[in-house]
């Protein structure tokens, strides 16, 4: 026998001893042992050697040969590639290559291979320690949140403490900055945000689904009474039989309708971690089926990506912008930040907890001004004070076309730098002088727009045309409330074009808020949530770029080339088409390239699996949505959801999820990658995180993962969902893709969970954003983006846009549709489709509503279930046992309405009502009001879409019109109500 | 003997309640046996963050004052417990959960309202500095570890250090009228206690009116100076640390020197006077 020949039977030989070995040695795996009976031969393809595995209640023997009718049977091309495919630490390239090219086949029912496979990778993973023991009985895990990194306290098994990271002595030392003769350097210590603190209360909430559960009256077999959904209650079922009708259904569909039939759509969130967040798991499952995708609106950048794109590039970031070592060039050398529309205090930018919040005191302690633009007296404004400027909302764009008006005729702008960096200035010029429209566009013209005197805007521009100024435009550059409105894409191009007027990168010249651009290693590789985790999708996520190299894995692809935008889901289903305008960030054009519902030939939704509750309370104009789920064209749905709230209460079935503290994942803080390329340079610190599982699973309730590979066992697709790896497996094959293997080992890391990159040094920190650019250098910044072709002269020269120039007036709008009155080449102020202009509609509901995302929860996670959130007194109120919405209207629109503190009062429009509490503030300007989205409450008092709703979710009154007809873009603060003492009625008017 | 305190920076507090939670979050759930029983899940707020706003749109501002257990060194619960609430030789309060059962009037006897009733467990409950995790060798309470601007801070100190901080950074309590004696002090309380008086200045030139920058504004008192400004590039002056209900006063405005305008206020709540305009 040959030397390889020989290596393979040894390693077969030596499989019983390990297996038995490890049984011995953790009682865990013996009792893993004892779940099946089979017989599993391993074996070469060609029968010329092999032996087979007897698994027994509980115990192993083996024999050598060729079994004559295993249950499962893992065959191999030859002896060579066996004995280097069984090793314990095997290349992963060389085996997923092996499995594409038929060169290993495992064969078997996917029940038994699964476990097998697991059970075969468990060796490697049960004997691992992990967390801290702190005494007491008392273990300190890890995990991950969307607002921050966490210590977990567990005692008994149950959850006790959850507090943000402080660092320990063998933890890396943060960076400093000197500037202007003092030191800054942050904390060591990772912060959290409010709704990381309130999880142990959601963990524990009485709200979460504990086991399967199906409505009453709905029979997959006869009558399934879809008019009752919202109104008849559930039953519990057992898993098998929620499992099977839900793949019943899955079979009926691709049976009876083909391909496309089947939905499923997500929210914007998830809980943190590659594995469990919406792009990972979801996707890798949902493409072994085929579905229609819910293609997201890009709902936090909206007017970035529909306009600033057109004028500066940055598609790949949504129309955002660069954000690269601008704290330290800030602190430096910059003598005011202008933020507009902007308030990270209440935001936390994104998933960044309260990083920024001591970054933005330095800028105090330094002397530097603020100047705060929102409609309300936001939290930003209210922590570190600056002048306060109250456009009413959408009016914004008239603003900024004053402000420019002062800059011409005053010159106050960087001629030079218009000159060199930029084209179309003198047609934009033209317009905004008068010359094309015959109106001057002056502080007075603008003042009748916005509601803001003409004396404050000059005195604005003044300062801002001869102070180095930063302008911090939404909580992170390309995000803000302001890019949500009916003339959002018109602010966020303004944003751009003012400071191409100033000397965008030149220093202290720039944009950012103290939110991005902390000095950390961006060079360090650690993947972003929107990398897939595990799903393998280079197509549908951004692995293709680094994941899906550095974690081989097999192929996912979604085979059905059919789309819904996700605002116009309910015309969907309910009138059977509609059309839409993608989310490629790819290029600046993606954006044009329009698409109808149905595809051609295939066949419409009738089936919609969705994951979690959030869309009542955060998508626009949403008894839509409510009327949708109660039609027969939505034939089945189904809701995977951690807690019992919001549209999840309009499921058939519902297959309840656990929490990211009750299962395996890794994450990094506050790194999304994808449209937020280098996210984490919001945190003080990059603190990697072992997600461990802190505590077993609540109830029968289950991982989305576990769920996901139940459900594609029972379809048969078990081994391409999960490549036969636990998620435990999983998380080690992302590890070993990240350049923490350079650092540590993965033992150490499971066991202390989370580590802190260290700061590079000074001479090692990033360029700053747009420095190249203002300097007229080749771009110098760690973005990989522009893609080469988007280049017009030669990669890394110049911006994405045709000229490679900041663009005053758009070559890419004017090459698309140079005559759309909607969204012209130049950014011209046209009034808001629903304000203070159209009359007839502001006669009957004269208040400004703005909704933006909300300060305490993220999005709906958290608010509701009886987090602890709902006891913050400026989130919901208790009124006669009842925690009641928040909307914030000033004393005089109060005072004229007859409401006082705390009234019930009745928010309303032709579209829906919402019984909030009135809480009245000088925060808003008179004539606007203001209450968050995200309720994850929906409480309808009479008939579901059709009465008020006193849970809270103030999106029912939003307009579904879409911001410029060719988009796929939400303008949810361009909405007119009125506000009424509520007198206890069910009805909408 | 160093004391336990909480110096609380009214300025620094933006109501982000990671205190408020993070207390829910050690004491929902969770018994600490020798200093507190569990805090029911709902109506207790050991950490309860107050707001005010003070002035008119647009010129306002916003103070949040976190308010607990001032561990008062002259404690009137103490003395009305009958030894179910001491005061440990390191300045902590603690209500003994045995001894204090079935006490519901012991809720009424602190002036600062920051004992609750727990209906459920039949005992008064309140903040105990999370004296259990002190105990422990923690550096502060979990209040303090989650505040991101440092608007609280937990100070362990003997009583001439402290008395020397209070000096230097001019430190406060709350209620000093109730003579407790509060080991909690605030920095910034005139934020939260005190009155302002604020405004816009604008000059006419001709066709347009602009924002009238550093121009002098004093305050007076009958005929007494009591406070002097100049106004920004926005016209704006605000002149702070007022008393509620103080009474008339006059605002005085000058160009360069010469005075221009002068505005009768009779003082209640803060005030924007709004746009004083005057001509060129």
């Amino acid at each position: 026998m040959a030397f390889k020949q020989t290596q393979f039977s040894v390693m077969l030989f030596g499989l019983e001893k390990l297996l038995k070995l490890t049984a011995k040695k953790h009682p865990a795996y013996a009792n893993r042992l004892k779940e099946k009976n089979l017989i599993a031969q391993i074996k070469l393809r060609d029968n010329t050697q092999g032996r087979y595995f007897i698994f027994q209640d509980g115990s192993v023997s083996s024999v050598t040969g060729i079994h004559p009718n295993p249950d499962i049977s893992m065959a191999f091309d030859n002896a060579s590639l066996a004995a280097r495919l069984l090793k314990p630490n095997r290349d992963m390239l060389e085996f997923i290559s092996a499995l594409k090219s038929f060169q290993v086949e495992l064969v078997g029912p996917d029940e038994l291979t699964i476990w097998f496979s697991e059970t075969l990778g468990m060796m490697m993973t049960v004997g691992l320690e992990y967390g801290i023991d702190v005494g007491d009985g008392i273990k300190r895990y890890t995990n991950n949140t969307n607002g921050g990194p966490v210590f977990v306290y567990v005692k008994d098994g149950k959850i006790i403490r959850i507090t943000p990271i402080e660092f320990d002595d063998n933890d890396a030392m943060p960076w400093t900055i000197q500037a202007r003769g003092k030191t800054f350097t942050p904390p060591r210590k990772t912060t959290v945000n409010q709704h990381t603190l309130a999880w142990k209360s959601m963990i524990y909430s009485p709200d979460r689904l504990l086991y399967p559960l199906k409505r009453v009256d709905f029979d997959p077999h006869g009558e399934r009474n879809c008019q009752n959904r919202g109104i008849s209650g559930y039953e519990r079922i057992s898993w098998d039989e929620a499992l099977d009708i839900v793949v019943s259904e899955i079979k009926r569909m691709k049976k009876d309708y083909g391909p496309g039939a089947i939905m499923n759509g997500s929210g914007s969130h998830h809980t943190w971690g590659a594995l469990g967040y919406w792009l990972s798991s979801r996707i890798r499952f949902f493409n072994t089926i085929g579905w229609t995708s819910v293609e997201h609106n890009p709902d936090s950048w909206e007017g970035w990506y529909w306009g600033a794109a057109h004028h500066w590039g940055q598609s790949a970031r949504n129309g955002g912008g660069e954000t690269y070592n601008t704290v330290e060039d800030c602190l430096k050398h910059c003598e005011m930040v202008v933020f507009w529309s902007s308030d990270p205090e209440a935001t936390s930018g994104v998933y960044a907890a309260h990083e920024g919040t001591i970054r933005r005191q330095w800028l105090k302690e330094l002397g530097i001004k603020m100047v705060h633009i929102d409609p309300y007296y936001n939290h930003t404004a209210a922590l570190f004070g600056g002048k306060w400027i109250a456009p009413k909302p959408g009016t914004d764009s008239a603003m900024i076309l004053g402000i420019a008006y002062v800059w011409i005729t005053e010159n106050l702008y960087d001629q030079e730098y218009v000159a060199q960096r930029t084209v179309g200035f003198d047609k934009w010029q033209d317009y905004i002088l008068g010359k094309e429209d015959g109106i001057a566009k002056t502080p007075e013209w603008q003042e009748s727009e916005t509601g803001v005197p003409a004396k404050d805007i000059r005195a604005l521009a003044r300062e801002w045309g001869t102070k180095k100024t930063y302008l911090a435009s939404g909580g992170v550059i390309g995000f803000g409330g302001a890019c949500r409105t009916a003339t959002g894409i018109d602010w966020a191009r303004g944003m751009v074009l003012l400071m191409a007027m100033q000397g965008l990168g030149k220093p202290g010249i720039n944009m950012g808020g103290m939110q991005q651009g902390t000095p950390v290693d961006t060079r360090f590789y650690f993947p972003g949530y929107a990398e897939g985790g595990l799903s393998g999708d280079y197509m549908g996520t951004a692995a293709g770029i680094q994941m899906y190299q550095r974690m081989p894995s097999l192929p996912s692809m979604n085979t059905v080339y059919q789309s819904i935008p996700r605002l116009k889901i309910p015309e969907a289903i309910m009138n059977g088409e509609c059309e839409g305008y993608p989310t490629n960030p790819t290029t600046i054009e993606g954006q044009f390239l329009g698409y109808k519902y149905p595809s051609p030939g295939h066949s419409k939704v009738k089936m919609y699996y969705k994951y979690g509750g959030s869309h009542f309370g955060t998508m626009v104009d949403t008894n839509r949505y409510v009327k949708m789920y109660r039609t027969n064209d939505l034939e089945f749905v189904v809701n995977q959801s951690i807690w019992f709230e919001g549209e999840a209460k309009f499921a058939d079935i519902i297959l309840p999820a656990c929490t990211n503290f009750e299962r395996w994942d890794i994450g990094e803080f506050a790194n999304c990658g994808g449209y937020i390329q280098h996210a984490f340079t919001q945190c003080n610190h990059r603190v990697a995180v072992m997600q461990h599982k802190c505590i077993e699973p609540l109830g029968e309730s289950k991982s989305d993962y576990q769920i996901f590979s139940e459900l594609s066992k029972r379809l048969g697709s078990g081994a391409p969902f999960s490549e036969g790896n636990t998620e435990l497996d999983w998380c080690k094959r992302y590890f070993d893709a990240t350049d923490l293997t350079k650092e540590l080992s993965w033992k150490q890391f499971i066991k202390k969970g989370y580590y802190v990159l260290p700061a590079p040094s000074e001479a090692k920190r990033d360029p700053v954003s747009y420095r190249w650019f203002a300097e007229g250098r080749q771009k110098d910044t760690p973005e990989l983006t522009p893609l080469p072709g988007d280049y017009s002269n030669g990669w890394k020269n110049g911006l994405q846009t045709q000229t490679g120039k900041l663009e005053f007036e758009s070559s890419s709008l004017k090459r698309y549709d140079p005559d759309d009155q909607e969204r012209p080449p130049i950014l011209k102020y046209i009034p808001q489709w629903e304000g203070p202009h159209t009359e007839e509609l502001f006669e009957k509901y004269p208040l400004q509503l703005i909704s933006p995302h909300p300060r305490y929860t993220f999005h709906t996670q958290s608010d509701g279930k009886n987090s602890s959130i709902n006891e913050i007194k400026d989130h919901r109120v208790l009124i006669e046992g009842y925690y009641y919405w928040i909307v914030r209207i000033n004393p005089e629109d109060a005072g004229q309405r007859g409401i006082r503190e705390n009234d019930l009062v009745k928010v309303f429009n032709d579209r829906g009502a919402v019984i909030c509490a009135a809480q009245l503030t000088e925060r808003i300007r008179p004539g606007s009001v203001h209450s968050y989205e995200s309720s994850a409450i929906y409480d309808p008092l009479g008939e579901p879409g059709k009465s008020a709703d006193r849970g809270g979710c103030i999106n029912q009154l939003t307009p579904s019109r879409m911001m410029i007809k060719k988009s796929h873009a939400g303008a949810c603060n361009s909405c007119l109500v009125q506000i009424k003492k509520w007198g206890g009625e069910e009805s909408i008017l | 003997m160093k004391k336990w305190h909480l110096i609380i920076d009214v300025e620094k507090c933006e109501d982000c309640n990671n205190c408020f939670l993070a207390c829910k979050d050690e004491h929902i759930g969770n018994e600490w046996p020798g200093y507190t029983l569990p805090q029911p899940r709902f109506g207790q707020r050991w950490m309860n963050i107050m707001r005010t706003e003070r002035g008119q749109y647009p010129l306002i501002d916003v103070a949040y004052r976190p308010t607990t257990c001032m561990q008062c060194d002259d404690a009137l619960c103490v003395q009305a417990s009958d030894g179910a609430i001491t005061k440990r030789a390191d300045g902590i309060v603690l209500i003994d959960s045995l001894k204090a059962k079935g006490k519901k009037e012991l809720v009424n006897a602190c002036p600062y309202q920051m004992i609750w009733w727990n209906e459920e467990e039949d005992v008064p409950q309140k903040c105990t500095l999370c004296a259990h995790l002190l105990d422990q060798g923690w550096k502060q309470p979990r209040c303090v570890q989650v505040c991101p601007t440092g608007a609280l801070q937990a100070v362990s100190a003997e009583d001439a250090d402290l008395q020397y901080m209070v000096r230097e950074e001019s430190l406060e309590v709350l209620h000093p009228e109730f003579n407790t004696r509060p080991s909690v002090y605030y920095k910034n309380m005139h934020r939260f206690e005190k009155e302002f008086i604020a405004g816009s200045v604008a000059v006419q030139k001709g066709e347009l009116i602009d924002c009238a920058e550093s121009v002098a504004v004093k305050l007076l008192k009958g005929n007494e100076i009591i406070g002097e400004t100049i106004t920004d590039n926005f016209g704006d002056f605000k002149i702070d640390q007022l008393t509620k209900n103080s009474g008339e006063y006059t605002v005085e405005i000058y160009s360069p020197g010469v005075k221009i305008k002068s505005l009768p206020v009779d003082l209640k709540n803060s005030v924007n006077l709004g746009v004083i305009l005057f001509e060129d």
